[in-house]
């Protein structure tokens, strides 16, 4: 059934139906294997139709604060949020922003709203707390040994790593601290690298009674708290923070998120036992020196003059530099990891600088192998405390589970009835040609759900209730196209053409209206994606996606199966049941003539 | 279905046909007295928004067998505020309280929780606090506004200012339908309203497009030829189109009815039921006002054009020429035409004569219209 005469007229558009044909099968497939192999053959759920609770915050600027609503803040929080909700033990939640003020909180059903609200809502808390016995991060069989001053740079750091590898890789065997005594992991092994605070513009002068007001707190320190923020534990305690050190696990992430919510839940006059963030070192510390709330700004710097690279500048206000001064002088005669202290952010360790002279003045600075993203991250933590922006919880949904199923089956059966009906009213009317357009909703079907699936772990897309809707909503939409093309095919029958001239012929008008609707329809969904928020954005989502996927189907499958069907005797003959019978579609013979005059006048499509 | 076909067949040559153009003045009084209808029922009795606008909560309940008036007494005791108690079918409640803030939601729904003794967990909640209803409603209105102004540059692109005003024109007023039915029939709106009223905006233009598209092409020649006035060509294109118009609103609208079925009869009320209603009302608005308000709102608007003035005169010359021809009884001087042609011609003079520019306009150009080919 070549067609040499076609092929002349319109060589683009039609002169290979199979090759794209193919292609499209190819993408499909491609898709679903795909979509195997990703793992995922249903698409992530909604709260609302999985279960669950959904928070929306909304960020306020904090006093004092004017324009902190930024990127940078809003993704700062976003960690920050989810850090503290994956701390409940929550496996599968998710954090997002949304727009340009509001956080999205997903939980999944099973979880307790009421908990996770609270540790959504409260101002996380950070503090400085002095280090007083570090060790590696894996279970400890028995106490670790002390940590010994290892001043060293790179290499140190590079062992310490393996260290850390080795003892994750060990754990199940238990004895692991005593092969990897030797590297002790202080601050000068963190993935940061060696963060070292300096005295930094501190007038010498300054640092110098610091030194000895911290020397002289430490004399009584032993049994004053309050004063000596750096108190040698009691005797009883002392054992049972070891203990507790010992069965502190800050290798695995659940492990991190069990000891951080101990430890954030410690008043900050306790000692605590905490990880640092990398897990690679758990730690014992004093209560908190300085408060969070005395860090008046912090800033990522890049240092060109002293090649020290990337480094975080901090400033305190008049109590927090007393204090500073204070504990750094008395943490630079001790040895390590005595001579550390740790930033503390909700239980965990961010960051556990040593400090090699008292830091008066109010300034410091925190350096050493630090990147820009890992600088900015600390400086961010610093100077907003905790979440750099205060939120309010504006809405809060909680769906059971039950629900959620029920919602999920009702949009089904509705999208079941919607499509029966449509396909119904098709073949009612199309007949044969109900067949294209059953075919093609099929193929736009199965690239949408596989689409769908697939974007569930690329870029966390959930299907919600108002997304079904879209997807329901696109099946008219889609078979609008088809609608458009057949009756473009239908009028040319009318003008006296045959089948397959009808088929080419009708393309470049019907593909013109097709493209023109749909961009209108994709610039609202478009429009609606980018200015909305929450519900109306999935739906927006959906109907986008759902758009385009139409042109992409009336392009690459409706079109080139109707050149080829054109070619099948069924159809080129216009048999009744065919839906393109001339005598049913109200050809007369005199119309043939009128035709042949109209041609020449007829536009040439391009 | 046969009929049907030769229906389509006959709207296609133009042998029946509805005067869409010409008969446009009823209809634009009609759209006026239903957009009026609409305007002064929301002047008077507002819309009934939701409570993720007002700010509130809404819970249900999983299926309980305390009774409706104890969980209202519940409700209003713990949050202080009067509160709308349903019983729905499958024996849960649904209890909905406005005007809260987040706090009294929540404390609302311990005490909801507590007096059905089941953890807080198993009730639905939706708690909405007060700001976030106006961004919404903001946010939408923001949507609209841009979402207007870029599709009046992409159609006065793609096709030309005049059709862009008119589908303009043609958009507000199905929104204007749509939410006034809300105001009238008093339906709730929430987030799922806006959505579907927000897809009507594509929706509707969708249709409108496709209408338009078929215009543009049969009025391309239109300056060279003396035959048919804009209006004429237009409510010819309007009938020839007019299947696929159709075709393509109801496929649009079953899925939705399928939703609006399942919506409303199986889940009482919810997001389903919200956006397939207003999405059902204003779908069916959109293909009427495609058809009967933006092409004859551009045929109007085109024949104020300078060009389709001096068109229209022309077409007024010609038909008097053969008017005053046939009355001369030189039926012979149309050489150019066929003689099948030259009969419609005279109607068509005829009928232009009386009222070309008005209302008979639409018969005459039914009968020309049908030799497509041999316009051109």
């Amino acid at each position: 059934m070549a067609a040499p005469k076609k092929g002349r007229r319109s060589p683009g558009g039609q002169g290979r139906p199979g090759r794209v044909l193919a292609l499209i099968l190819i993408a499909m497939v491609a898709l679903t294997g795909g979509m195997f192999a990703s793992g995922h053959t249903t698409p992530r759920l909604g709260i609302d139709l999985a279960g669950g609770t959904s928070f929306t915050l909304e960020a306020k600027n904090q006093p004092g604060r004017p324009n902190a609503i930024n990127a940078t803040n809003m993704n700062t929080a976003v960690g920050i949020i989810e850090r503290r909700v994956n701390g409940l033990g929550v496996t599968e939640s998710e954090v997002q922003t949304q727009g340009d003020n509001h956080i999205i909180v997903n939980i999944p059903k099973g979880t307790d709203a009421k908990q996770a609200r609270q540790q959504v809502g409260t101002t996380a808390q950070l503090g400085f707390r002095p280090v007083l016995t570090a060790t590696a991060g894996v279970k400890t069989p028995e106490p670790a040994p002390g940590a010994t001053g290892d001043k060293d740079k790179g290499d140190k750091a590079k062992q310490d790593e393996k260290t850390g590898e080795k003892n994750k890789g060990d754990k199940s065997t238990g004895a692991t601290t005593k092969p990897s005594g030797s590297p002790s992991p202080t601050a000068s092994a963190s993935p940061q690298g060696r963060p070292v605070t300096d005295a930094l513009k501190a007038d010498k002068d300054d640092a110098t009674p610091g030194a000895s007001a911290s020397a002289s707190a430490k004399a009584d320190g032993k049994k004053d708290e309050k004063k000596a923020p750096t108190p040698t534990p009691a005797p009883g305690d002392a054992a049972a923070l070891q203990k507790k050190l010992d069965a502190l696990d800050c290798s695995t992430k659940e492990g991190r998120a069990k000891a951080n919510e101990a430890a954030a839940g410690a008043a900050p006059t306790d000692m605590i036992v905490a990880c640092r963030k990398d897990g690679q070192v758990k730690e014992i510390l004093g209560p908190v020196a300085v408060e969070g709330t005395n860090v008046s700004d912090a800033s990522a710097v890049f240092d060109t003059q002293q090649g020290k690279g990337w480094l975080v500048q901090l400033k305190f206000d008049s109590t927090g530099a007393k204090k500073f001064a204070q504990v750094t002088g008395q943490l630079a005669t001790k040895q390590s990891p005595q001579n550390q202290f740790a930033i503390v952010l909700d239980g965990e360790v961010v960051s556990d600088p040593s400090v090699t002279s008292s830091i008066g003045g109010g300034q410091a600075e925190i350096s050493g192998g630090f990147t820009q993203q890992s600088a900015s991250e600390l400086a961010n933590v610093l100077s907003y405390g905790a979440l750099p922006l205060s939120f309010d919880v504006v809405t809060e949904t909680t769906v059971t589970a039950a629900l959620g199923g029920e919602q999920l089956r009702a949009g089904l059966i509705a999208g079941a009835i919607g499509l029966a009906l449509v396909i119904v009213y098709l073949v009612a009317y199309y007949r044969g040609l109900a067949l294209v357009a059953l075919a093609s909703l099929a193929v736009s079907a199965i690239l949408t759900y596989t689409i769908m699936v697939l974007l569930g772990p690329a870029i966390g897309f959930a299907l919600n209730l108002p997304a079904v809707c879209g997807a329901i909503v696109a099946i008219g939409i889609t078979a609008d196209s088809f609608i458009v093309y057949f009756e473009r095919i239908r009028d040319e029958i009318r003008e006296g053409r045959t089948l397959r001239p009808a088929v080419e012929r009708g393309w470049p008008r019907a593909r013109r209206t097709i493209l023109v609707s749909d961009f209108v329809s994709f610039l609202a969904a478009a429009v609606l994606f980018i200015v909305t928020v929450g519900k109306v954005q999935g739906f927006a989502f959906t109907l986008g996606l759902t758009t385009l996927l139409d042109v992409v189907v009336v392009f690459l499958f409706t079109k080139p199966l109707m050149t080829v069907l054109a070619r099948r005797k069924f159809f080129a003959s216009g048999h009744p049941w065919s839906g393109l019978d001339p005598a049913r579609l109200g050809v007369r013979p005199p119309l043939r003539a009128s035709r042949r005059r109209s041609a020449p006048v007829d536009p040439k499509e391009a | 279905m046969s009929r049907l076909g030769n229906l389509g067949a006959r709207l296609y040559r133009g042998e029946v046909g509805y005067d869409f153009v010409g008969k446009r003045k009823i209809w634009y009084g009609i759209s006026i007295l239903i957009t009026i209808t609409a305007i002064v029922g929301l002047a008077v009795r507002g819309l009934n928004m939701g409570i993720e606008f007002s700010g509130g909560a809404v819970f249900n309940s999983p299926p309980t067998s305390v009774s409706a008036t104890q969980a209202q007494q519940t409700a209003e005791d713990a949050s202080g505020h009067p509160a709308v108690v349903q019983k729905l079918g499958n024996k849960t409640l649904r209890v909905q309280v406005s005007e809260l803030t987040t706090e009294q939601s929540r404390k609302t729904q311990e005490a909801l929780a507590k007096k059905l003794a089941v953890p807080v967990d198993k009730i639905n909640t939706d708690i909405v606090g007060p700001s976030w209803g106006d961004q919404i409603a903001n946010k939408a209105w923001t949507g609209l506004a841009v979402f207007m102004i870029l599709v009046v540059i992409y159609l006065a692109i793609a096709f030309e200012w005049r059709m862009a005003v008119a589908a303009l024109i043609a958009l507000i007023h199905d929104l204007t339908i749509t939410v006034g039915v809300y105001a009238l029939v008093g339906f709730e709106v929430t987030p799922g309203t806006v959505i579907g009223l927000l897809t009507i905006l594509g929706y509707s233009l969708y249709d409108t497009v496709v209408v338009f598209d078929g215009l543009k092409e049969s009025a391309k020649d239109i300056t060279k030829q003396t035959r048919f006035t804009y209006s004429e060509i237009a409510n010819r294109s309007l009938n020839g189109t007019l299947v696929r118009s159709i075709n393509t609103t109801v496929v649009a609208l079953l899925p939705v009815a399928g939703l609006l079925f399942i919506g409303g009869g199986f889940l009482g009320a919810g997001m389903l039921n919200d956006i397939s209603l207003a999405l059902f009302v204003g779908l069916a608005a959109g293909a009427y006002s495609s058809i009967f308000i933006a092409t004859p709102l551009v045929a109007d608007l085109k024949e104020r054009d300078p060009q389709m003035k001096a068109l229209a005169k022309r077409v007024r010359a010609r038909r008097a020429a053969d008017a005053a021809k046939d009355g001369s009884g030189d039926a012979a001087g149309s050489a150019d035409a066929a003689g099948e042609d030259e009969d419609e011609d005279v109607q068509d003079a005829a009928a232009g004569v009386v009222g070309q520019r008005g209302q008979g306009a639409g018969r005459s150009r039914g009968r020309g219209g049908r030799p497509s080919g041999k316009r051109r």
